[in-house]
């Protein structure tokens, strides 16, 4: 069954510029990247999904939802969004409050939200600073609190966008993690990145946006192949596919641990 | 000639008691690449601040040691002299924009006009700045409706027009696709070959190797080591600290693939050293 269906959407700012310029697509329970060239509208086309923005034209369903007919707090309890900006999600003084913010919100009772909320917090390594301010935190600290915030809300849909900004090799691997298990848990994972090597290690399918359309849609290793598409929408393979070209080999393998397993005799 | 000297560094902030900073002794030439890696809270953006000067002058706090840049010491300079020398590109893009500008231009010229230049000049280095980071086309746009490494263009454009003689960005390319993250590095690395000093923290370990003349590792608020890329990725404890080394790096290890007894750290260095192993086990 799809989860999302998304309809010749098309979606400006301002009139003499559109941003989105016709996109179809379907989404299932498979993991899913978007990667594109800044600018190039994935941040938009997200929050067109989570219904913070409506179409100009064209139609996205959620679950059988219009996201026309739909209010963003009916909308919220099926689809949670981390944003770029750890600063547009923040507000709140103390860390554990603002993560059982978002769930209460959706009406969740105090006990299962303080709950959800304490297990979001270990699962991003942050249940030792659940009484700090987050504005005392570090840039990569908040951002891992934006994401405890949305995980704690146990929505069927996850949009991370760029959770992988500030964050150093252990957090992406906890991020990595956290991404696994909610695929686990049978949920819609979908995310943001410009870390084509996250890319990699991570999601079963791959869309690339290109100036407001969709140039490419399919298994992230088919995706990685197309080095000239990828160009075109200012990306660059994975390193390890960097090095199999440049060696001329005929293979092309996307992560350091599949060139390893590969060439190891 | 020494561009910064960094002695017995140590700070704390304000209310807290753990040194962020803890003794840190460095030197940095003019006209260097440095790249800072760790992990997260090792104090990397706190070191930069120190630099600025904005530790100790803005961020008060427990302070000891000395920063010295071009001879002067900047606990006891002021921050807007500090800032004619020394520019920072922050973390955050989002902070950086001052909110009070109505346009994208008007943000690049606020910086400039607080050093006094005529008109023309400044027109120049504006254009220059935002041609050179792809943003020319929206210069008449509020930079809060940038998109997220659009902002982060725009972060560096300003600093990039001052022409400070030490440029320091603290992970500068963190939003930005691919290509316009190689092209930040060029157009740093363009920068540096013009005598500027440049200081970059990272987490694109790939490009911190292929970029600097000498890598700072910190953790804890301590520099473990502070040496070529080579060398630093060549150690064998990085996970200790929180950090990998580069893709091409971790490859030739897990073949032990070593050029002059240490391991390749770049793609071309790697590519070279993989061919010839393949051909030589061929054999
Ligand atoms: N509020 C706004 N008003 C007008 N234009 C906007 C607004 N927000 C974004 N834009 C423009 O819409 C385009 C798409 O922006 P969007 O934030 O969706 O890009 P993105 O793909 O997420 O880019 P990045 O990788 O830099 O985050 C950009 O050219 C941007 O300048
Ligand atoms: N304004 C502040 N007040 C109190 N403590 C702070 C403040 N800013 C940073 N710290 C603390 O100082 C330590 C070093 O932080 P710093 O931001 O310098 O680390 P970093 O190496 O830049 O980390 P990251 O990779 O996450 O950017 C951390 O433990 C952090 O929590
Ligand atoms: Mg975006
Ligand atoms: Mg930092």
């Amino acid at each position: 069954m799809s989860i999302i269906e998304v309809k010749n959407l098309h979606f400006f700012y301002n009139k003499d510029e559109e941003i989105l310029k016709g996109i179809d697509l379907i989404f299932d329970e498979k993991s899913t990247a978007i990667i594109g060239q800044n600018g190039a509208g994935k941040t938009t086309f997200v929050k067109l999904l989570k219904g913070l923005l409506k179409p100009t034209s064209g139609d996205i369903i959620i679950y059988g939802k219009n996201t026309k007919e739909n209010t963003v707090a009916n909308l919220a309890r099926t689809i949670g969004l981390v944003f770029q900006n750890p600063n547009d999600q923040i507000f709140k003084n103390n860390v554990l409050s603002e993560v059982m913010f978002g769930a209460l919100n959706i009406g969740m009772d105090e006990k299962d939200a303080k709950e959800s909320s304490l297990n979001a917090l270990r699962m991003v390594g942050l249940e030792g600073k659940i009484n700090d301010n987050p504005y005392d935190l570090t840039l990569s600290e908040r951002k891992l609190i934006s994401i405890a915030s949305i995980v704690a809300m146990n929505t069927k849909i996850i949009i991370l966008d760029e959770p992988t900004i500030a964050q150093d090799y252990i957090s992406k691997e906890k991020i990595k993690d956290i991404i696994f298990n909610l695929k686990s848990q049978g949920k819609l994972v979908i995310t943001i990145t410009h870390d084509m090597d996250f890319v990699a290690e991570t999601f079963e399918r791959t869309l690339v946006f290109c100036e407001g359309k969709v140039l490419l849609d399919g298994k992230t290793n088919e995706v990685f192949m197309q080095d000239e598409e990828l160009k075109k929408a200012h990306l660059e393979p994975p390193y390890a596919a960097q090095l199999c070209r440049k060696m001329n080999s005929d293979k092309i393998y996307i992560t350091v641990e599949e060139f390893v397993k590969a060439n190891k005799r | 000639m020494d561009k910064i000297v960094v002695e017995n560094l140590k700070y704390k902030y304000p209310l807290t008691d753990k040194l962020v900073l803890n003794d840190i002794s460095f030197k940095i030439e003019k006209g260097q690449f440095i790249g800072i890696i760790g992990q997260n809270g090792a104090g990397k953006s706190t070191l930069c601040q120190a630099i600025t000067g904005l530790v100790p002058l803005f961020f008060k706090g427990a302070y000891g040691g000395r920063v010295i840049v071009d001879g002067i010491e900047v606990a006891k300079s002021n921050i807007s002299d500090i800032a004619l020398k020394v520019g920072m590109v922050f973390q955050n893009p989002f902070t950086q924009i001052t909110g009070s500008k109505l346009t994208v231009y008007e943000e690049v010229a606020f910086g400039l006009e607080n050093i006094g230049l005529d008109r023309e000049e400044m027109k120049n280095r504006i254009d220059e700045a935002l041609n050179l980071l792809g943003i020319y086309k929206f210069k008449d746009r509020n930079p809060f409706d940038l998109s997220g490494g659009q902002m982060q263009r725009l972060a560096i454009a300003g600093i990039i027009a001052m022409r400070p003689d030490v440029i320091i960005l603290d992970e500068p390319t963190s939003q930005l696709d691919p290509q316009g993250s190689e092209e930040v590095f060029k157009a740093v690395w363009d920068l540096k070959k013009c005598g500027i000093t440049i200081i970059m923290v990272e987490h694109k370990m790939e490009k911190i190797a292929e970029y600097s003349d000498k890598v700072l590792l910190m953790h804890d608020g301590k520099v473990i080591d502070f040496d070529t890329p080579e060398k630093i990725f060549s150690r064998d404890d990085l996970m200790k600290y929180g950090v990998i080394e580069p893709a091409y790096t971790r490859i030739c290890k897990a073949f032990d693939i070593k050029d002059n007894g240490l391991y390749p750290v770049t793609l071309d260095r790697a590519c070279e050293m993989v061919v010839k192993y393949n051909e030589h086990n061929r054999s």
